[in-house]
């Protein structure tokens, strides 16, 4: 409403922070919390044995995820915060005022992970002999550096899954004791250990194309790896399934919505008994024969987990909806508390940069392009991902699309849809958004966001 | 002359504003530092790769330089979270604007430094491998040289942008905010500060006792190489005499203050001090050179926090009597907000006439798909009381399970309602009233 509205009428808004978000968690995961504990281990472990090949393989391993992790990881990981700030400025920036200082926390254990990152893998070649011990010693910390990354920032994610009675008391108690923070925190921690196990067991199989004697070793150790997390794994996947149905009950008592989860997330725990059963096999295998796992049992075992992981997320999506910010704020960016004054005033009146400020009887298809724009174009395109025209057409077919009964429709869209926010607008706003929505049956618009064609200059 | 007034986020500031901005000027320094040395020094690395062609004791200074890029790199990037963070809280609708308004190129930031850092790996782990194909190697050296000097003209674009609500209503793109007036100036500042930051702190990088000048490059002493990069921070520095001014005369009326220009004119004249005792540096015989080393540093942090402390001092002047405007029409709508509660008409939500529960689970449920006498998305009213006359039960049933599809209709999805308003729900539709729905 008060920030000019940029729009990618094409991608979609979503899916530009869903692309740079996954890309980041990914790696985020596996090259980082999960490699460094694991590259340090193997570290260790060649240091005892006095093996030099060993350690220059390890070596290898850690230049790759130093470079994909300094790069595409650190540069991901700012590009949320650009992604989602562009997108609903609303709801990145009420979370920041929030969540301020767990966020300058996270800062600042980002500065020291990066100082020992670089620390680790430029001194590598000289801290040896004597200093190697030290060297292992600074991995240790690293680890652990990496590590603390992940607390700040999932009492975030459990926050927006689970606000708790925040909205009450803006406490952020309810964040860190959120019933879904610890499985969470520890589902992302194991889950990470196993990708970076089947990430390196990967890069092992690159990197040791002549030396099948070295390979073998470094592949039963990292098979040990994988199979001593899968237990945790195992734990962590089941707790985090059984609260997160829970929440969703607390959250959403729309019984409808339930069912359409329960099919979601039966799915899952095929997923997890199936990535179970594939990383058992998968690690027995490489722990007992080495030399004998083909190089796609690996990318195998990344796929399945990465699917996993990506059902939760998406099953945290579901819950959240039709909010933002639980209770408070709705995907739309706009608050709940807004909309008695939404519903009897108006939207366009409200908002600053629509390009009339009320419903004239000459205006009706360009102030419903502006609701449009102000409500709905956060999920909403008009010609691309999730388009409206294809929305009306799934309803309401190849007959003329009638703005009487598209008004009706939008009047009760959250009893109908339980996942979509109510009509924040004033009934004569919701009969314009209907009509420019029935126009679309025959009419294309571009909808150009405020990077292309700046705001509506002046108020009349 | 129309200037927009949004309204601002309505919760609170985490700390102070005081202790904030204090926090924005402090990381502002921090991060800025390591942006000039990762720009400085690819940009150093690159000419003498270049002059290396000739001569190759150059060459083997640009492969020492780049491999403090690989570090600066990674903590102006870290340290630019902090800075983020705060810009984010504490300037939320100058910064959101500004962001949205050059939406396109802001988001490219991200790729392009991607792309610029691959490229420089590219080129740092790639001296043996191209030592016979200097072009190509030189040529990703100039890839990321030139990404690192685009890059921080859409940082500039977006923090002069925000101080300026007047013109928010007049751009379009990225492209047309550079011709904003200052944007130019401010870009040369920042381009003059990079190379005399830069030769700087490579003073001090190869005059490190630890640093093996006589192992890692023949060719070169160490007083010779701190004199060099001495004389290039001297002939930068001066050049911002010419800069400083034309930044400060190019500024808008409204940032101008006398407070700033204090703040401003005494970095200036540190800056003055630092001119001459890197003067001196640079003619400094090999014995001595380096000796007032500490003593430039100390007078170049003192330069920098000044001019850091004005630059925020304008954007505080330009934004301020905006920002008055802001917060007395959040607080006014709050207000409203406020007293609109005891309102609550959100459909489904409390207050209303009660309505009998099949009207009400009709009108919240069923409505957006059924009415009357009319087709919506599924049959009317009256097609359902053909089919189910004196069958309240049949409704039930397949509300919970939509097992065809009607031809002509979308499916529709199954009502996993309680019993008892799906009951409710039948019987109501098999009155009469339900037809006027």
């Amino acid at each position: 409403m008060d920030f000019p509205i940029f729009h990618l009428d094409f991608f979609g808004d979503r899916m530009l922070v869903a692309f740079i978000a996954i890309l980041h968690v990914l790696i985020n995961h596996a090259m980082a919390v999960g490699a460094l504990p694991l590259v340090t281990s193997l570290e260790w472990w060649g240091w005892r044995k006095g093996d030099e090949n060993w350690d220059r393989l390890v070596y290898k391993l850690v230049i790759v995820f130093f470079i994909v992790t300094t790069s595409v990881g650190a540069l991901t990981g700012v590009g949320i915060w650009f992604s989602t700030s562009l997108v609903n400025p609303y709801a990145i920036g009420s979370l920041i005022r929030i969540f301020f200082w767990v966020w300058f926390a996270e800062w600042v254990v980002f500065v020291v992970e990066v100082s020992l990152l670089l620390v680790y893998v430029l001194l590598w070649k000289r801290w040896t002999g004597d200093r190697k011990p030290r060297h292992i010693r600074t991995g240790f910390f690293l680890s652990v550096a990496s590590f603390c990354t992940l607390v700040p920032i999932v009492s975030i994610l459990s926050y927006i899954m689970d606000p708790g009675l925040w909205r009450f008391d803006h406490s952020l108690f309810y964040a860190f004791f959120s019933p879904v923070y610890m499985p969470q925190l520890l589902f992302r921690f194991c889950m990470a250990m196993i990708l970076a196990g089947a990430l390196s067991l990967f890069l092992v199989r690159v990197f040791t194309k002549s030396d099948h004697d070295l390979r073998t070793r470094v592949v039963r150790f990292i098979s040990l790896w994988i199979l001593a997390w899968a237990p945790p794994f195992a734990f962590a996947s089941l707790w985090y399934y059984d609260v997160v149905p829970k929440l969703m009950i607390k959250n959403l008592p729309v019984a409808l919505a339930t069912v359409e989860f329960q099919n979601l997330y039966s799915s899952i725990l095929k997923f997890i008994v199936l990535s179970l059963v594939a990383l058992a096999a998968a690690s027995l295998w490489g722990a007992w024969k080495p030399s004998r796992v083909p190089r796609w049992t690996w990318a195998a075992l990344i796929v399945l987990v990465v699917i996993l992981t990506g059902q939760f997320e998406r099953a945290r999506e579901f819950i959240r909806k039709p909010y933002m910010l639980g209770g408070y704020m709705y995907a739309s960016g706009i608050r709940v508390s807004d909309y008695p004054l939404l519903m009897t005033q108006g939207i366009l009146p409200n908002s600053e940069y629509v390009s009339s400020h009320k419903v004239t009887p000459d205006n009706h298809l360009q102030a419903g392009k502006d609701i449009f724009m102000v409500a709905c174009s956060r999920c909403h395109t008009l010609n691309g991902l999730n388009n409206m025209p294809a929305r009306l057409r799934g309803l309401y077919g190849n007959k003329p699309w009638n703005a009487k009964a598209i008004d009706t429709y939008i009047s009760t869209i959250h009893g109908a849809r339980p996942f979509m926010p109510p009509f924040p607008g004033t009934a004569r706003e919701r009969r314009v958004l209907a009509e420019f929505l029935a126009s679309l049956q025959t009419k294309r618009y571009n909808a150009e966001g405020a990077q292309t064609v700046g705001v509506p200059s002046g108020r009349e | 002359m129309y200037v927009p007034i949004p309204k601002d986020i309505p919760l609170p500031q985490p700390a102070s504003l005081f202790f904030l901005r204090i926090l924005v000027v402090v990381t502002f320094i921090v991060h800025i530092a390591f942006v000039l040395l990762m720009v400085g020094g690819s940009l150093f690395a690159l000419v003498y790769e270049v002059a290396g062609l000739r001569r190759p004791e150059y060459e083997r200074l640009s492969k020492e330089i780049g491999k403090t890029v690989t570090v600066t790199k990674s903590l102006a990037v870290v340290l630019g979270v902090g800075i983020l963070l705060i810009m984010n809280t504490l300037y939320t609708v100058y910064f959101y604007t500004a962001n949205a308004l050059t939406g396109t190129a802001w988001i490219m930031i991200i790729a392009l430094v991607i792309a610029a850092f691959l490229l420089s790996y590219a080129h740092e782990y790639s001296w043996d491998l191209l030592a016979d194909r200097k072009g190509l190697h030189i040529a990703l050296a100039a890839g990321a040289v030139g990404l690192f000097l685009f890059i921080p003209l859409i940082f500039l674009a977006n923090i002069n942008l925000m101080l300026y609500p007047d013109q928010w209503d007049k751009v379009h793109g990225f492209l047309s905010t550079l011709v904003l007036p200052n944007v130019l100036p401010r870009y040369l500042h920042f381009l003059a500060a990079t190379v005399a930051v830069t030769a700087f702190f490579l003073a001090w990088y190869f005059g490190l006792e630890r640093f093996p000048v006589d192992g890692a490059l023949p060719g070169f002493t160490r007083p010779q190489l701190r004199r060099h990069f001495f004389a290039i921070a001297l002939g930068a520095t001066a050049a911002q005499l010419l800069f400083g001014p034309l930044l400060y005369l190019t500024l808008p009326a409204q940032t101008i203050s006398w407070g700033m220009t204090a703040v401003i004119g005494t970095g200036a004249l540190l800056a003055v001090g630092v001119l001459g005792l890197l003067w001196m540096e640079s003619r400094a015989p090999d014995e001595r050179v380096g000796n007032r080393f500490w003593s430039v540093a100390g007078l170049l942090f003192l330069t920098v926090t000044f001019m850091a402390a004005g630059r925020h001092m304008v954007r505080e002047n330009a934004i301020r009597p905006h920002r008055a405007l802001v917060e007395a029409k959040t607080m006014a709508y709050m207000k409203k907000v406020a007293a609109d509660q005891d309102f609550l008409i959100i459909p489904g939500g409390l207050g209303g006439a009660p309505e009998p529960p099949g009207e009400s689970v009709f009108k919240k449920v069923c409505a957006a798909c059924h009415a009357g006498r009319s087709r919506l998305v599924g049959p009317p009213i009256t097609l359902i009381q053909a089919a189910y006359k004196n069958n309240p039960q049949g409704i039930v049933a397949w509300a919970k399970s939509p097992y065809k599809k009607l031809k002509g209709y979308p499916p529709m999805p199954p009502q996993h309602l309680p019993e008892d308003q799906l009951k409710a729900v039948a019987d109501f539709l098999l009155t009469a009233q339900a037809l006027n729905m």
